[in-house]
């Protein structure tokens, strides 16, 4: 790791008058950047610290939640609302990592952390356009079993990490960021941009620029919801393929469908097409099993990967048949 | 910049690089927590702040200024064993040792996370508290990796100090 200071911020407008360029970096609980700096992948100077900064889970005047940037997983995970009435965020969380880090890790960071593609943080033997812009990808015609099938590009297949993110995408939640420029806020199906030639940029945030919050809009009456992870073993391993789901039905019908997908795109992957081919039909398995197809028609996977269509289609089904199921 | 560690102060390194684990190995000389994997893979250095678990391979010391850290050198009253040490003894939760304290650290947090009803990945309903069982402990060590293949023994006596119902 390089020689860098560290130091305190005492509010998000003290953390933004500190970070002065490309040498500083904001530091969340550091259970990715940590790793990121002992692999020379990430080499900031500057240190600032936000981790004691926007701690608070605010129900609004608009019946939604606002989560602050610096509240731990585990805070979120256990929140008695967020358990009640938006179970598909806590139970992603709860899939996530371990408890060790669930409780170290914010909201901020879990959201920006860096995929864990091993081609990427393999410095000294692998190619890598996201870590090296221009320099290839050897995880395509490499052992890219973890990669994605959809969103991918020939520059990169890497995946997006986080199973919060997935279910943050589910609810349509919006980040709030503050930089420069003053705040703004940005659809969390919009803030992550797919790789295309330019890997190394993942995200709308602009240099400088500080996830504060993140908002949840009112929760859907009737709505029922759920996070599916499916990995290499039964805990403590990313995502093959995840599913946050969501359905509301109404004299037979459903009204209403959501489906997010994670471990197969680099970002969460939200299916609106699907979505919207299963609104004002019977929630039967045919339905859903029409839908599972829609949302991975676009597919194009790798030798390592090519499984991960058929498995995504079919916990897309298990999770929406459990959903009507429940509903019963 | 101070850290209070098994009730002790300690100054804090200047170096901002010095990982909350590395600080109490080489500078503290506290050999307990082990460091396995330093990529927060294995739970071998798992510690406690504050009451709650952490991975110490992956927290920078100068990020926990003014925090109470709690290892497994900081468990046993003097001679007697943490009563969750003595459980580890009685059910050979152990071969090599090396995974034991950060088991240990994770084991004792574990408790009080039942305690306050948290949920874990295995919990059927979210909105009450979660029900005892093994799979809940299974889950909820799934943090801390051994190698040796002690993991009966090991659940044995987390599920023998947490109490509760069985499954």
């Amino acid at each position: 790791m390089n020689p860098l200071t560290y130091e305190k911020a005492t509010s998000s407008a003290d953390a933004l008058e500190r970070h002065d360029g490309d040498a500083a970096k904001f530091l969340g609980a550091g259970t990715n950047l940590v790793d990121l700096m002992r692999e020379g992948i990430a080499t900031p100077t500057r240190l600032i610290d936000v981790t004691g900064l926007a701690q608070g889970i605010e129900e609004q005047s608009d019946g939604g939640l606002r989560i602050g940037a610096g509240v731990s997983n585990t805070a979120v995970a256990d929140d008695t609302t967020i358990r009640a009435e938006y179970p598909a965020l806590s139970r992603a969380i709860l899939a996530g990592a371990s408890a060790q880090i669930r409780n170290m890790a914010t909201v901020g960071g879990n959201i920006l952390q860096r995929t864990r593609c091993s081609y990427f943080y393999d410095v000294a033997g692998s190619r890598c356009n996201k870590r090296t812009p221009g320099e290839g990808c050897d995880a395509i015609g490499g052992f890219n079993r973890a990669h994605g099938i959809l969103g991918v590009s020939d520059s990169c297949i890497a995946t997006h990490p986080s199973d919060m993110s997935v279910a943050l995408s589910l609810y349509d939640a919006v980040i709030n960021v503050e930089g420069d420029q003053g705040t703004r806020s940005i659809p969390i199906n919009d803030f992550y941009v797919l790789p295309g030639d330019t890997p190394d940029i993942e995200n709308q945030l602009n240099p400088g620029e500080l996830i504060v919050s993140v908002d949840l809009p009112a929760p859907s009456a009737n709505r029922r919801a759920t996070y599916r992870k499916v990995r290499d073993r039964a805990s403590y391993a990313f995502a093959l393929v995840s599913v946050a789901g969501s359905l509301i039905i109404e004299d037979g019908l459903v009204v209403d469908a959501g489906i997010s997908l994670g471990g197969v795109a680099p970002k969460p992957w939200r299916a609106t097409e699907a979505e919207a081919a299963i609104v004002g039909s019977p929630p039967i398995e045919e339905t859903f099993r029409n839908a599972a197809q829609i949302a991975l028609a676009d597919a194009t996977t790798q030798p390592g990967n090519v499984f991960k269509t058929e498995l995504a289609q079919r916990v897309i089904v298990a999770v929406l048949q459990d959903l009507a199921g429940d509903a019963q | 910049m101070t850290i209070e560690i098994n009730n002790q102060p300690y100054d804090l390194p200047d170096d901002a690089r010095i990982s909350l684990l590395d600080f109490m190995r080489e500078r503290l000389e506290l050999f307990g927590s082990k460091k396995g994997c330093n990529q927060g893979a294995c739970g071998a250095c798992t510690v406690l702040v504050d009451g709650e678990r952490i991975l110490s391979c992956l927290a920078l010391a100068a990020q926990y200024d003014g925090r109470s850290v709690t290892t497994i050198e900081g468990v046993a009253n003097g001679d007697e064993l943490h009563p969750l040490q003595a459980l580890f003894v009685e059910n050979e939760g152990m071969q090599c040792g090396y995974c034991t304290p950060g088991q240990i650290m994770s084991g004792i947090a574990l408790k009080s996370e039942l305690e306050r009803g948290a949920p874990s990945n295995v919990s059927a309903d979210l909105t009450v508290a979660p029900r005892m069982s093994r799979d809940e402990i299974k889950e909820r060590l799934s943090g801390n990796l051994c190698r040796c293949g002690a993991h009966n023994g090991i659940i044995d006596a987390v599920a023998a100090y947490v109490g509760g119902e069985e499954q």
